[in-house]
Formats: C-alpha cells, structure tokens, sequence
C-alpha cells in the first residue's frame, strides 16, 4: 500500500531536543499538546504547517541526541507518515521502528520542501511525483519488518514474550 | 576468530558465540530508568499488563527536574514514585543524585555488564568496562517485562589515545578534540574501544566523562578496557566478583584510530552543535553571562576540586552567574568536608541540588535571550538550556571555573 505527502526538509544532525524541547516535557501528560511543539525551537509555526500524511526528510544522523522516545511519538502524532534520512542515530531509529513510524534510509539529496511523494514499502520505492524520480528504499532486516508488520514492539510483546 | 570487548559481552549475554552485525536477543542485567522518561515508561508497561520479570534489575533515579518546579512535573514523578514504591523498584530519590553518577558510584555496574537505560549518556559505563547503552520507553518495557532485549552486535572502532596529557588539558579536552575529528556523525551504530597511555593514566572519573559523550559521536557505547585502577576503585563500592573483560589479540576491528595527545589544548565545542569544536585560543574573550559547573559529564569531586582550585580566595565577575551542581549527595557532601563548596561559595557561585540542573532546560538557570552560557555538559543544542536565542558553548570545569573570574572566555593555564 503506498502513502502519499509532502515533504517537510531539514539538514544532517537534526537532534531529538529540536524535535521536541526539554522544557516540554510537562506537557507529556497530553501528547495532543505536547505535539503542537514539534520542531518549535527551528520554527514556532511548524506544527500548523503540517498536512496528515505529509514526511519528514532529513539529511544525515537524522534524530540525534537525547534517548526520549517523545520525539517520534510527536512526530506520530502531529499526522506526520514517516521520516525519511541519509542515516539515522540509532536510538531514535529504534524508537521509531518500536511505535511503530516508519524510518526509511535512502539517499535524500534530490527530495526539497514541498515535494509529493509516493512510498510503498512493500516495494522498497520512494517516487518523488515532483521530479519524476525514484530512491529505493534500504530494506529492514527480519526482527524490524516483525515488529512494524505488528505495529511496534507493544504489540509485538502482547503476542510474544521474545521467546 | 578473536574478538573485540563488545563481541565478548554479547556472547556471555546470548548463550552462543555472537560476532558483530549479529542481530541478537540478549539477558540484560540492569535497566535504568528516571523522572524524564518515567511516567511514559510506567503507561506502556501498564498496557502492555504483564508482570514485571525481576524487580532487582531495575533502578529509577529521580534526578532531571528535581526540585519539581510545577504541579505537571509533580505528577508525573509521583507516578514514578507510586510505581517503584508498589514493585518494591530501587529508587534514587531527588537530591541523592544524577543517574549516570549514581550507578557506577554506588557499585551497581560491573566489567562485563549489559546495561540499558532510557537515557543517551548511559553510555557512560563504558569506563567501567560494561556495555551500556541508551534506549527508549518501549524498549525499557520489553525488558521490564522478558529481562531482555534484542541488539545488533555493533562494530567496534579501536581508538589508542597516545601521549602523556600536558598539565591544564583534561578529560573533556579529549573528548571533545575527539567529537571535533570524528564529527556528529562519525561513529553512528559503532562501539568504541578506547585503549593507550592517555586512558591508562586517567582517573576513574576522568574516564567517565570521555565515555559519557561518545554519544555524541553517535556511537552506540564506548567501552574501555579496565586495569588495576578500575578494580580497586570498584572494590570499595561493592562486594561482588570483578571480572575484566578484555580484548582478543587477534580481535577484529572496523578501523583502528591512533591520537597522539601530548599536544592537545584546551577545547571548546561552538553552539549550537558538539562537533562544532576548535581550539580554546579561538574564542579567548568572548563574553559569557553564566557558568554551569556539573551534570553527569563533569560535576564529579575532581571537577569541583579544578573548580574551587581556580576560584579560592577570588571572586567572579560581577553580573556572572555561576552555578554549581554536584554529580551525587556523596560529591557534594566529599566538597563540604574538603572546604571546596565554601570557597566556591564566597567566590560567587550558587549551588543547586544534586541532579541535572539545567542541563536539558526543564528548570534552574533558564539563560535569558543573548545569552552565553559556558558549561561543562554535554550538548550545546540551540533550546537545550530551556532558551532558543541562547548561546551554549562546552568546554572542561577549569574553563568555566577561570573564566568566571572575568566573565569573559578564559584559558585556564594562564590563571593557575
Ligand atoms: S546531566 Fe544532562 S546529559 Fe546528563 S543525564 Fe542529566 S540531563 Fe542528561
């Protein structure tokens, strides 16, 4: 199944305290709120120029920084699809994978702000319908394409004790 | 096939010969968790509705925002609170400590250990000779719930730190001279060996904070092989066995890094990225508002002793802040028995409680707009201290302490 959305742009190094500030974390007991902070420090207007279903796209090490798993769990719900990087820090990378956001690595060099495109990750292909390019996407390896098939590692855990 | 510390650990923690790019499941033996993560921990675990496998492999440390500074962070820390109180959970409580100094103090980390943590700088055990890494809420709830967690076997890059460190250049010198060589970037997924005369000379606190920011590099964990030093220092922190865990000769590495350091020079990281590193000299005179001496990369006894050093019978620039933050209850009681905590207070400094201060901006020492604000911790991000029109630069306790005295950027080895 594909998934169709704009792209919102960024550079390499983009860290999780860009993604979500420290000084949001009060708000943690309502994800719905905190998620209006997204990318705040880089832009205040940034969640009101979210579209559901639109990407993020970043360079390299894309999620650095601090462990907090608010960051993709904002990303989540501000209606963002997926983040697409170069390379990602690893632990954001898991985060990701375990709430179930796809983090797709692929060469980002050609996708700019605003770009439609189309992923299907059965597929393993990004179409950027602006450009009338395609990326392959790198494939997961075995333990990941388990737990997002299960819609994270909660689920994953419900089922199966890692046995 | 010989193999590196790394491959070692997993192996002992799998049950079979694992080698690097193994995806694996593996035992783990301690999982940390705190007051910044904790309440979102505690609601997965809830969901998830299976009991806990092992209480004595979890500790919670309250340490990030404490004192609570607002009814919304007294609720989530008394869930925190209620969750470790009904699980019989270890839990440190505010003003004990930060959690990465708590850990190896108290004697709950040791060689050969697999250790994680919802938090990045758990990293920092790697001085101890463990594995120990960051991870998010879910994973923490996987090993809550099963004691274990699934890895990759990261590769491991070997970096011999050569040389005899020159007098006034420390641990975070090195660290960040590292940051500044190898970038933001350089080692995502990799663990790092660190091995050489620089390392061996180091004392056990001066390692942890080189390990403490390989995070920084991106680096999975770095990991330090262990001697004599280390045994003795862990020996009066706990009674258990001490195994080292070293190396195979014939280990295989990804690259292997040679630094001659006998000519390193005090560094500083830039805002707003760590990598963004050059040499002290660079910035020599630039004006600073406040200085931050703690939090988990530099707030130990031998920064604070650099500190009071520099500062005895002084005092800071008029309209500089300084702020001071013991690693740990025990560092900060060791600097009142040592005299350090009043010579830094009729220098000028205030001390706050011990924890992390205003390291990730939650609380305690918010810089105002314009700002530049000198500190010994680990991330100078644009927003990390709670203000985005702020200026964050790092550099080692002896640059802070010296450069408070004239509120302007200072080389330590010109005030000694
Ligand atoms: S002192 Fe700073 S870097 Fe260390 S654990 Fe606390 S918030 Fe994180």
């Amino acid at each position: 199944m594909s998934m169709f959305g704009q792209v919102h742009k960024f550079g390499d190094d983009i860290n999780t305290d860009y993604i979500i500030a420290g000084k949001y974390r009060s708000l943690s007991g309502d994800m719905a709120k905190m998620a209006t902070k997204i990318f705040a420090d880089l832009d205040p207007d940034f969640y009101q120029k979210i579209q559901p279903g639109d990407f993020i796209v970043g360079g390299e090490n894309f999620g650095c920084g601090s462990s907090r798993e608010y960051a993709p769990r904002v990303i989540l719900e501000s209606g963002l699809k997926a983040v697409l990087a170069k390379s990602f820090a690893r632990i954001f990378y898991r985060n990701s994978i375990n709430i179930g956001l796809p983090v797709i690595i692929c060469n980002t060099d050609g996708i700019e702000a605003g770009d439609q495109l189309e992923i299907d990750l059965e597929l393993g292909v990004i179409r950027n319908l602006d450009k009338g390019t395609e990326e392959k996407i790198t494939p997961y390896p075995a333990i990941i394409n388990t737990i997002l098939s299960k819609g994270g590692l909660l689920e994953y855990l419900k089922s199966d004790n890692f046995s | 096939m010989g193999q590196t510390i790394v491959e070692k650990i997993f192996s002992a923690h799998c049950g079979q010969e694992v080698q690097a790019n193994d995806l694996v499941m593996a035992n783990v033996d301690l999982v940390l968790g705190h007051d910044y993560n904790g309440a979102l921990t505690i609601d997965i675990f809830n969901e998830l509705n299976k009991p806990l496998c092992d209480k004595d492999k979890v500790i919670f440390v309250m340490d990030h925002v404490v004192p609570s500074p607002s009814e919304d962070y007294s609720r989530l820390q008394g869930k925190v609170r209620r969750f470790t109180a009904e699980h019989e959970i270890k839990l440190y409580e505010m003003g004990d400590g930060i959690c990465h100094q708590l850990l190896p103090q108290n004697g709950h980390i040791l060689p050969g250990d697999l250790i994680v943590g919802t938090d990045s700088h758990t990293c920092t055990y790697g001085a101890l000779n463990a594995f120990s890494t960051g991870v998010g809420s879910t994973d923490m709830v996987a090993v809550l719930a099963t004691g274990k967690l699934w890895f990759r076997v990261p590769e491991t890059v070997k970096i011999f730190l050569n040389g005899k460190l020159p007098e006034g250049v420390y641990a975070k010198d090195i660290i960040l001279y590292l940051l500044g060589q190898l970038s933001a970037k350089g080692a995502i997924y990799e663990a790092i060996e660190f091995s050489g005369p620089v390392i061996d000379n180091l004392e056990i606190d001066d390692r942890l904070t080189v390990s403490n920011m390989v995070v920084e590099m991106g680096a999975k964990a770095g990991i330090m092989p262990g001697d004599e030093k280390l045994i003795t220092w862990l020996k009066s922190r706990t009674d258990r066995e001490v195994n080292l865990v070293k190396p195979d000769e014939d280990a295989v590495y990804k690259k292997v890094m040679h630094f001659d350091l006998s000519n390193l020079v005090p560094q500083v990281a830039k805002p707003h990225n760590v990598d963004n590193v050059t040499d002290l000299a660079e910035v020599i005179g630039a004006k600073v508002n406040q200085g931050v001496l703690g939090t988990c990369t530099n707030g130990r006894i031998q920064d604070l002793r650099i500190a009071a050093e520099i500062l005895r019978g002084k005092t800071i620039a008029r309209g500089f802040r300084l702020l001071v933050i013991p690693a740990s209850r025990e560092i900060l009681i060791q600097a009142i028995h040592e005299g350090i905590i009043e010579d830094l207070l009729n220098a000028g400094a205030t001390v706050l409680p011990p924890g992390c201060g205003p390291c990730a901006g939650a609380h305690g020492g918010v810089p105002d707009d314009g700002e530049v604000v000198l500190s010994t911790a680990n991330r100078n991000f644009k927003g990390r201290m709670g203000n985005n029109q702020a200026f964050i630069y790092l550099a080692s306790p002896a640059v802070v302490a010296a450069s408070a005295l004239t509120g302007t950027v200072v080389d330590p080895r010109e005030v000694f």
